[in-house]
């Protein structure tokens, strides 16, 4: 026989899931009895239809779905025995809600059900109806509920009550008739109604404005007797919860007495001698106890102010903050918080209290004990409680350690003092926890520092001192070298000696050993490296003398692997080396940062304006090459009469241009495009203008081999362009004009405007070297023509193969409003005196993040150039 | 009010799971799953509080306790008192230890209806019917004897197998 059929018992089928071994076991065992189920179902088999349905509920519980057994149900509390009904009741309750259709179907089989002889049976209806109801059923079925309000046996009086709640909760405006049965039943000496009318009665109050009304008026003394009653009532051994009589009811009374008494002086001063009873009589040393003097405390704060019981229930949370309990201290550091609005004063005199919180073993009251400091400290405490909490820094938790720094950093912005105290503060907390504190409280800490002009001195030695106890901190090391690359001076010459400081003495060596060693030390990042390269700049002009050195150490950069450090060690190797006059003015000490600008920034409202971290962002924005469409006329007119068939679009210009010609150099095209892009990718880049592209593709397809690693890093230095000549070109449209040779070196060229946008202007200037005459010197000048600030230009030329380009670096890669950048290019054409200059540019930049480009063709180059 | 009550083995199985606001069934699971998740993982020296806004919204807040193998869970808004849950829960199990004479992980297992009604004899729609623990075995009791009762129809003693169990 089958073990599954549907005939099995509840008890098997729940050893048969409970054997299985893993989900997919569980699975198959479980989609076989749903399906003996559901035939069951639909053979309509009334024999083991609760069986059934009890067996849907545990697999409903095990997270199976079980919608077909929702009709079941139905038919179930429709049945006339009770053991049907009472499962029928149970699958209702856990297998259907109040938005299903079907519901709507019960109504009847309650209505009869609550009407029924046997209390049991009205029992599971109430049960129902109070955990499902819907408004449509609360509307129908209210008048059988209020009824039951009054039935003789307390167990349903009580589950009236409660039923009672769902429905005014679903349909608020059936409150008032609700409101004088309550009343009523507020009289009962039964504890168990007692509790539940008075939930009701404090439900009616949150939804119903003249309920609460009616019941301030008319029941708060009632209430203030029975908890008076409850408070001082000899030992009632059945409410009893340890030796405490009746808590819940205790509670719950305190509840209905604070929703009574908040916004009401009155009825808040009538209560005023109970509460103070509760709170002194109550024995604190069960949970329930606590429990009680809990609820009494809140319902203190929240009525309306009587000072005395105020400090009273601060006390008793400040009773509690030592308990031995977590719990009671969880609940109290919550409390606390909440009363700090209303008297601050109070819980103050628990700061050491709650300080020692801050060092309890549970995180989750640690984390809340945290918090309430932070909201408790001000200017007059802010010295002894930071002191505490670095102190404790030192020994707390590594996962809490992350949390603890944020706040103690927050408190010691927020409300220092005086700078040195703020600076002092910082560098415990950065030796302590350094790896913990965010970039922007150690920026922050520079811009104080710099801001702080009689601390230099002290600043920088005490730094000194801590990287050599807490060089593991990277925030510590950062800001310990950059103060030692800005004020190396002050540290070794005992400048600006404070009284509080003990002298040292650091020779020039011993400071550059310092930055030696955290560029050296292999957690180091790339920020802290490249920081330690520039301090060791700084030093080489601050300490001449140790010039050689500082070389020595900046020259083992060079062969690093990060682009970021391997550039600026040559770059700065350079400056040390053969700058010497540059250098020093390169180096000087830096403006004062400006705190506002920075605290702006912090707040989001300036986005940063320099990318610092990836790799590729050269600083040099050099560019290459390029092009444009309208004016190709121009350009074939030099040298033909004709107009060519091809120069009605640019991109067959293109194609003319660059495909029809053998481009078969292609490290000279790519060596004069931006290093930091695969050349041939700028180059199709430029190309793509339109759709012949595809041709043009093919013809450079061969040049992307050589364009992988090994071009992009000789590139430091651009490759010579190609020499080989463009003669195809333009040979081919027939015999040129050739254009006088120019006679003498010295002709001056006046200046042109390149290119002009409505945002941008491009203005050359020409020189040439005497004897050279086929070599062009063009300083170009961008101008930014608008107010805003283009970050990250680029500018990019692109040339036939008859001339050669090299491209400088620019002055800047960020032009500000109405300010300009310049960039010097050297043309080479070898075709002098034969051909005249022609050059495609792009120019990139970013406009508010966006990426903007221009493009454009020069040629309208003097001739004989 | 209470918004669920849940009753889950050390493995994270779920033993008795009632929910006072309807949620979907997925949801349940991922409720169970989640909060398995948050108690698996809490050390043994802390409070018996967690903060259960991510899965019920504002301000509300899980009690657990251990007993032998099995979590009690009471989910819960900031109407009721954390403490007070603590009793509650322990009138709970002292009811269940009643009823079972010294409960375990299996009678619940098998008895799941019957630990339903005793849940149902002590929260109804979320608010405490009864705080006192031979009221409600009481009430349990005279529940089970109706069932059983003869006068009622035969099928009962075959059909809930289950509950009548031990």
């Amino acid at each position: 026989m089958n073990p599954f059929s549907s005939g099995t018992r509840l008890r098997d089928m729940i050893r048969a899931i409970r054997a299985c071994k893993t989900a997919a076991e569980e699975r198959a065992v479980v989609r076989k009895e749903c399906a003996s189920i559901r035939a069951a179902v639909s053979d309509n088999d009334n024999d083991y239809r609760h069986r059934n349905l009890a067996k849907l509920m545990f697999i409903h519980m095990l997270g199976y779905p079980t919608h077909f057994g929702q009709m079941e149900c139905l038919k179930l509390i429709a049945a006339p025995g009770f053991p049907e009904k009472r499962i029928g009741y149970l699958g209702l309750m856990l297998l259907l809600d109040e938005r299903q259709e079907v519901l709507m179907l019960v109504t009847n089989s309650l209505k009869q059900d609550l009407n029924h002889t046997n209390q049991y049976i009205v029992g599971l209806a109430l049960c129902a109806l109070g955990n499902i109801s819907s408004a449509e059923m609360a509307r129908d079925l209210a008048p059988e509920v209020e009824r039951l309000l009054q039935f003789r046996d307390p167990n349903v009086r009580k589950k009236a009550a409660l039923c009672s709640i769902r429905i005014i909760k679903k349909v608020p405006d059936l409150a008032e008739n609700f409101v004088n049965p309550v009343a009523s039943l507020l009289k009962e000496k039964h504890h168990g109604v007692l509790l539940t009318a008075i939930q009701l009665c404090a439900d009616l109050c949150i939804v119903s404005e003249e309920a609460l009304e009616y019941f301030r008026k008319k029941c708060t003394e009632g209430i203030v007797k029975i908890l008076k009653d409850a408070v001082n009532s000899p030992y009632a051994p059945e409410y009893d919860i340890s030796g405490i009589s009746d808590p819940f009811l205790q509670i719950r009374l305190l509840r209905i007495l604070r929703i009574l008494g908040h916004g009401d002086a009155d009825a808040s001063d009538f209560m005023n001698d109970v509460l103070a009873q509760v709170a002194t009589k109550t024995e604190s040393n069960k949970n329930a106890g606590n429990a009680i003097l809990y609820e009494c405390v809140e319902t203190i704060m929240s009525i309306e102010d009587s000072g005395g019981l105020r400090v009273l229930a601060i006390n008793i949370l400040g009773r509690f903050l030592s308990n031995r309990d977590n719990n009671i201290r969880y609940v109290a550091l919550n409390m606390l918080m909440k009363a700090i609005s209303v008297d601050g004063q109070a819980v103050q005199r628990h700061r050491a209290t709650i300080l020692e919180c801050v060092k309890d073993s549970d995180a989750s009251i640690r984390k809340r004990a945290l918090e309430l400091v932070y909201l408790l400290v001000n200017e007059s405490n802010v010295k002894p409680l930071a002191k505490e909490l670095i102190d404790y820094l030192v020994v707390s938790d590594q996962d809490f350690k992350g949390d603890l720094t944020a706040k103690i950093c927050s408190i010691v912005e927020k409300l220092s003092p005086e700078k040195i105290w703020y600076i002092d503060q910082m560098l415990k907390v950065l030796c302590e926890a350094g790896n913990y504190v965010k970039d922007e409280v150690w920026h922050a800490l520079i811009v104080v520092i710099t801001n702080a002009s009689n601390l230099h001195g002290y600043t920088v030695r005490s730094l000194y001192k801590a990287i050599q106890t807490s060089g593991d901190q990277e925030a510590v090391v950062r800001v310990a070298v950059w103060c030692i690359g800005e004020y190396g001076d002050l540290l070794v010459n005992n400048i600006g000696m404070l009284d509080i400081e003990e002298p040292i003495t650091v020779t020039e060596s011993d400071a550059i050993d310092a930055i030696e060693v955290a560029i050296m030390r292999h957690t180091s990042d790339l920020t802290t490296r490249a920081m330690c390269l520039m301090a060791l700049l700084k030093l080489s002009s601050r300490f001449p003398s140790c010039s050689q050195r500082i070389k020595d150490i900046v020259t083992q950069s060079k062969g690093s692997l990060l682009l970021e450090l391997q550039q600026r060690s040559i770059e700065f190797n350079s400056i040390i080396g053969k700058h010497q006059n540059l250098r020093s003015a390169l180096v000087e000490r830096m403006p004062v940062l400006d705190e506002a600008t920075y605290s702006g920034r912090r707040a989001g409202s300036v986005p940063a304006a320099v990318s610092t971290s990836q790799g590729n962002t050269l600083n040099i924005p050099n560019g290459v090459v390029k092009i444009v469409d309208a004016p190709l006329v121009d350009l074939l007119d030099l040298g033909v009469d004709e107009p060519a068939p091809t120069n009605s679009s640019a991109a067959n210009f293109l194609h003319d241009l660059l495909g029809g010609v053998d481009i078969s150099s292609p490290s000279a095209q790519s060596g004069t495009m931006q290093p930091q892009k695969s050349g041939t990718d700028v180059l199709l880049d430029l190309l793509s203008s339109g759709s012949p592209l595809a041709q043009i593709n093919t013809s450079t397809s061969d040049n992307k081999i050589p364009v992988s690693p090994l071009n992009s890093l000789s590139l430091s230095s651009p490759l010579p362009a190609a020499t080989s000549s463009m003669m195809d070109l333009l040979d081919g449209f027939g015999p040129t004009p050739t254009p006088p040779a120019p006679k003498d070196n010295g002709p001056t060229y006046p200046p042109i405007v390149a290119f002009e946008s409505a945002s941008l202007r491009l203005m050359f200037n020409f020189s040439k070297q005497p004897g050279s005459p086929h070599i062009t010197q063009i300083e170009a000048n961008f101008t930014n023509k608008s107010s805003d600030v283009y970050t990250d230009f680029i500018f990019q030329a692109a040339v036939p193969k008859f001339l050669q380009l090299h491209l400088e670096p620019a002055s800047s890669n960020t032009l500000n409003g109405n300010g300009s950048v310049t960039q010097k290019l050297r043309l080479t054409n070898n075709q002098h005196g034969k051909k005249s200059l022609v050059m495609r540019i792009r120019i990139s930049y970013k406009l508010n993040n966006k990426d903007m480009l221009e493009e454009g063709q020069i040629s309208n180059f003097p001739r004989d150039l | 009010m209470i918004r669920a009550v849940i009753i889950m083995n050390d493995q994270g199985k779920p033993r008795l799971v009632k929910f006072y606001d309807h949620q979907p069934m997925e949801k349940q699971q991922e409720i169970i799953r989640s909060i398995y998740g948050v108690l698996c993982s809490r050390a043994e020296n802390v409070s018996n509080f967690v903060h259960a806004d991510s899965t019920f919204g504002q301000d509300t807040r899980l009690v657990y306790k251990t007993f032998a193998t099995l979590y009690f869970i009471v989910i819960f808004d900031d109407s009721e008192n954390e403490l007070a849950i603590l009793d509650l829960m322990q009138v709970f199990v002292e009811t269940l230890d009643k009823c079972f004479s010294n409960v375990c992980e299996l009678d619940i297992i098998f008895n799941f209806n019957k630990v339903h009604t005793i849940l149902d004899e002590i929260i109804l729609g979320g608010q405490v019917v009864e705080m006192n623990s031979s009221d409600v075995v009481k009430a349990v009791n005279d529940i089970s004897g109706l069932e059983k009762n003869p006068n009622s129809i035969l099928r009962v003693s075959k059909s809930i197998s289950g509950w009548q169990g031990r």
